[in-house]
């Protein structure tokens, strides 16, 4: 195992960068961990429907095979990390081993035009590593939840093969080692994700959500673009895609200040599209149409953790050009900070499970992005890490309950469940303790983390940091106590109180419920409609026991410098491993130190937030349920009944703040109506009269000239030459017989013709 | 060399491919005299590829041939189709496109 394992002796040529060219097998060769699934894809759409089990097992043993080639790399990138040695540029002595972060980037010129060249290749680092890893283990775990859960599907084979290009897809992106290269992955995981999201088509609303979350995202793509030409032209001396090159140059302040600007604020753009950041954030929800496994994927793994990817990737780009050293406030931590809040605030007044674990992935995104607004990199990569366990443990989780109850109805179709579906409740509690961020769940490590790299903590020592970043402190842990309480509400309203279901199982009676009504017409097996729900298959829930055990181990993976408990050599390993910090191509942030004070602080307002909800539903809710013997959702005089300001506050919720309505009622709305109306009076009013005058203007002169020089001179002249050409045609027509020969005959006379007149020119 | 000869020989052939073209009624005899102008052309090029020691001339002959071929091809396809709506090939008797 020692090959395999061990590390390749750096090359002899020193480069001035800290990029290594050659490594450890598992590093160089990266670049197969994306490229089986995506043979996958090929295999099972080709072959899916003659196998077996329908082409599953192909896209099982393709992730799988990822996956253990993922932990390999990242074996091997431990290994890297602390034992190679890159020699010193200048002295070429040696440096300390494990000192220096040095990724290994292994490209090959894909085509060279105009002296520029377009490389494709794998840039292996610690991110990159760790995005394997993440995207490989859900994609298993998803897969094989699928050949449960999407069983009786007509399109099971399709699904599989869109699940393994998926996969494929986010792999190849978090791969790329340049920025051309992460288009075409960024825009493979929107095509796949429109495929699998509109994946029960026949239902308007979900092509509709397919097409939505599409469109939403080709706006942000304008950004994308705008702002990879930017770099292109702005990085290194110019004409460069080279992810590295373009980092360095930004970090050793090669390239202008303004045309970071630019490329920051379009590059933003398209992370606010892909991750669902506040106001483009839109079409996720809405994405809850496709599959549950699809959603767990999107939510986790793929899709979406794809633009805070981008941003930690290109990351000085962003420090630099939204200047985020040294301020207190700035573009990214804001919109992080305003996402975070606001659906955490939307998660609360959703009837449908899927969409408030949807609004929670938004507020979740926005911890991601608000943290790297402030400078900690490596807890918003955490946090991303962290994330993706517990959010598929709750999106599997939910869809193990809808499987079971046919809908995703909290109010209507759940309550109860924890008495027929125990395991899966057992995991649900787990996954959303992590979310809340309890301790010692995974959640806590990384939202504890986030908070403390604000550096707006100031009480008994601890935090540093970037800058002061106090209003995005505040705002953070306001939305670690949404974010318990509408968990809670979450698993009151779903396993607790007296099941609600049942009633109308006979048929599609849960209309207007779209992709609920749509799951159960996929799994119309007569058992089940009648009588109990009852817990999933060994398939379903294998993949949440081991996901759950994630949500509780992963943040252990990171555990804050100082932490008293543990030896110095266990804490932040994550980051040590996965931040490029000191490498070239990084820049130089400040780290925050941990302060117990606010980790007890944030733990006290999420248990608040908490607290409150179970006041609500726990024992108020209960008891009045218990007094009218009736399954309660909410208290008929609750807050938002009795309180004129909490009913308009509700309201707004219920409407997910009218952008929907701002988008389409607005917007398109008023681009139809008044705007129209408006350009059809500048067009009848202004245009319109200055063009009749300039017409009636020209209708004087005009007529003069018509009388005196049209008619007699030019009139004459046209006439005149119309009575030739006429008679000339007249004439002329007796040659267009129609006759083929007759065409050859003057053919070969002309070329006789001109072949006699080159004869006497060239004679003379 | 004898350079003459060649373009002699070309020359009738040119002038019979020629003949055919005008005065033959049978579309197929047609598009056969058109391949003899043709190849009039080709032993010219040829001969002269030679004389000068240029294989561009044996290259365009090639060309030519490819040409032909294709030409042929579409030529003959539309005989077949006119004969099949009229049951005839007569050149003289086709003048829709008269002006």
């Amino acid at each position: 195992m020692s090959f395999l394992f061990g590390f390749a002796e750096p090359s002899s040529v020193p480069t001035s960068s800290t990029v290594a060219h050659s490594a450890n097998w598992f590093l160089e060769y990266a670049w197969l961990v994306p490229l089986l699934p995506a043979l996958s894809f090929v295999g099972i759409l080709f072959f899916g429907k003659r196998m077996r089990y329908r082409g599953a097992e192909l896209g099982i043993a393709a992730v799988s095979l990822s996956f253990l080639l993922a932990v390999c790399a990242g074996f091997a990138w431990i290994q890297h990390r602390d034992n190679f040695v890159l020699p010193d540029a200048a002295s070429g002595a040696p440096a300390t081993p494990g000192e220096s972060y040095v990724a290994v980037q292994n490209s090959t010129q894909w085509l060279q035009s105009g002296g520029v060249e377009f490389g494709a290749g794998v840039l292996v680092d610690g991110l990159s590593v760790m995005m394997l890893l993440v995207v490989t283990i859900v994609s298993l775990l998803v897969h094989v939840y699928s050949t449960d859960y999407v069983g009786d599907d007509k399109r099971y084979t399709h699904f599989f093969a869109f699940l393994s290009l998926f996969t494929a897809a986010m792999l190849f992106f978090v791969l790329s080692d340049n920025i051309l290269q992460m288009i075409v992955g960024w825009e493979l995981v929107g095509v796949c994700s429109f495929v699998l999201i509109g994946h029960w088509w026949e239902e308007k609303p979900n092509s509709d959500a397919a097409l939505k979350a599409f469109l939403t995202n080709r706006v942000g793509d304008v950004g994308l673009i705008i702002g990879t030409i930017t770099l292109f032209f702005a990085a290194g001396g110019g004409h460069t895609f080279d992810t590295i090159k373009i980092n360095e140059a930004i970090v050793q302040g090669e390239v202008g200040h303004t045309a970071l600007v630019v490329a920051s604020l379009c590059l933003m753009a398209a992370v606010m599209s892909k991750s669902g950041q506040f106001i483009l954030h839109t079409w996720l929800p809405d994405a809850m149409a496709g599959p549950t496994p699809v959603s767990a994927l999107i939510h986790a793994a793929t899709m979406v953790v794809a633009g805070v990817f981008m941003i930690a990737r290109l990351y000085p780009v962003f420090f630099e050009g939204m200047q985020i050293g040294g301020s207190s406030i700035n573009l990214m931590a804001t919109i992080g900070a305003v996402t975070l809040v606001f659906g955490g605030l939307l998660a609360f007044v959703q009837d449908d499970i899927k969409k408030v674990l949807a609004y929670s992935t938004v507020s979740q995104l926005g911890y991601m992005v608000m943290a790297l607004g402030v400078g900690a990199w490596t807890a918003a990569v955490f946090h991303l890490f962290t994330h993706a366990f517990f959010k598929a443990n709750l999106f599997l989780g939910s869809g193990s309950v809808a499987h079971a109850v046919h809908s995703f109805d909290m109010k209507k179709d759940m309550g109860g469940m924890r008495k027929f579906m125990p395991k899966t409740y057992i995991t649900f509690i787990i996954g959303s303790l992590a979310l809340a961020g309890l301790f010692p769940l995974a959640g806590f490590w990384s939202k504890d983390e986030i908070l403390v790299g604000t550096g707006g903590w100031g009480l008994f020592g601890g935090t540093g940091g970037n800058g002061a970043y106090t209003f995005h402190l505040l705002m953070g842990v306001f939305g670690a106590a949404l974010t318990a309480a509408y968990m809670t509400r979450c698993v009151y309203l779903t396993f607790h109180g007296e099941f609600r279901g049942g009633h109308a199982h006979g048929g599609h009676a849960h209309g207007g419920h779209a992709h609920g009504g749509h799951e159960h017409g996929g799994h119309a097996h007569g058992g089940h409609a009648h009588g109990d729900p009852h817990e999933s298959g060994p398939r379903i829930l294998v993949p949440l026991y081991i996901l759950s055990g994630l949500a509780v181990v992963a943040g252990f993976a990171n555990l804050p410098a100082g932490f008293q408990l543990v030896g110095d050599s266990w804490t932040e390993r994550f980051g040590h491993y996965v931040e490029p910090y000191k490498s070239s191509y990084f820049p130089a942030i400040d780290h925050a130190t941990p302060s117990w004070s606010l980790a007890v602080v944030a733990s006290v307002v999420a248990l608040a937030g908490a607290g409150a909800a179970i006041y609500y539903y726990f024992v108020k809710v209960d008891r009045l349920a218990d007094q009218t013997q009736q399954s309660l959702t909410e208290l008929p005089d609750g807050l938002s009944k009795s309180n004129a300001l909490a009913g308009a506050g509700h309201r707004v919720l219920v409407n997910k703040y009218y952008l929907d309505h701002l988008y389409e009622g607005v917007i398109v709305a008023f681009t139809k109506g008044p705007l129209a109306r408006a350009a059809y009076w500048v067009n009848q009013k202004v245009i319109d009269r200055t063009v009749d005058k300039a017409g009636e203007t020209a209708v004087l002169v005009g007529r003069h000239v018509y009388d005196v020089v049209d008619q007699s001179v030019i009139d004459g002249f046209v006439d005149g030459s119309g009575r030739v050409s006429d008679a000339t045609g007249e004439e002329l027509r007796q040659i267009n017989s129609g006759k083929v020969q007759n065409y050859a005959a003057i053919l070969f006379a002309m070329a006789a013709v001109l072949a006699g007149t080159f004869l006497i020119i060239f004679a003379l | 060399m004898l350079l003459n000869q060649f373009l002699l020989l070309s020359a009738v052939l040119f002038c019979i491919g020629v003949y055919g073209v005008l005065a033959r009624k049978n579309g197929v005899l047609v598009l056969m005299s058109i391949e003899l102008i043709l190849n009039a052309v080709n032993i010219n090029l040829v001969a002269f590829g030679a004389l000068t020691a240029d294989v561009g001339g044996e290259v365009f002959a090639l060309f030519t041939i490819a040409v032909a071929a294709a030409e042929v091809g579409i030529g003959l396809a539309i005989v077949l189709l006119i004969y099949r709506n009229r049951r005839s090939i007569d050149l003289s008797e086709i003048d829709l496109m008269k002006g």
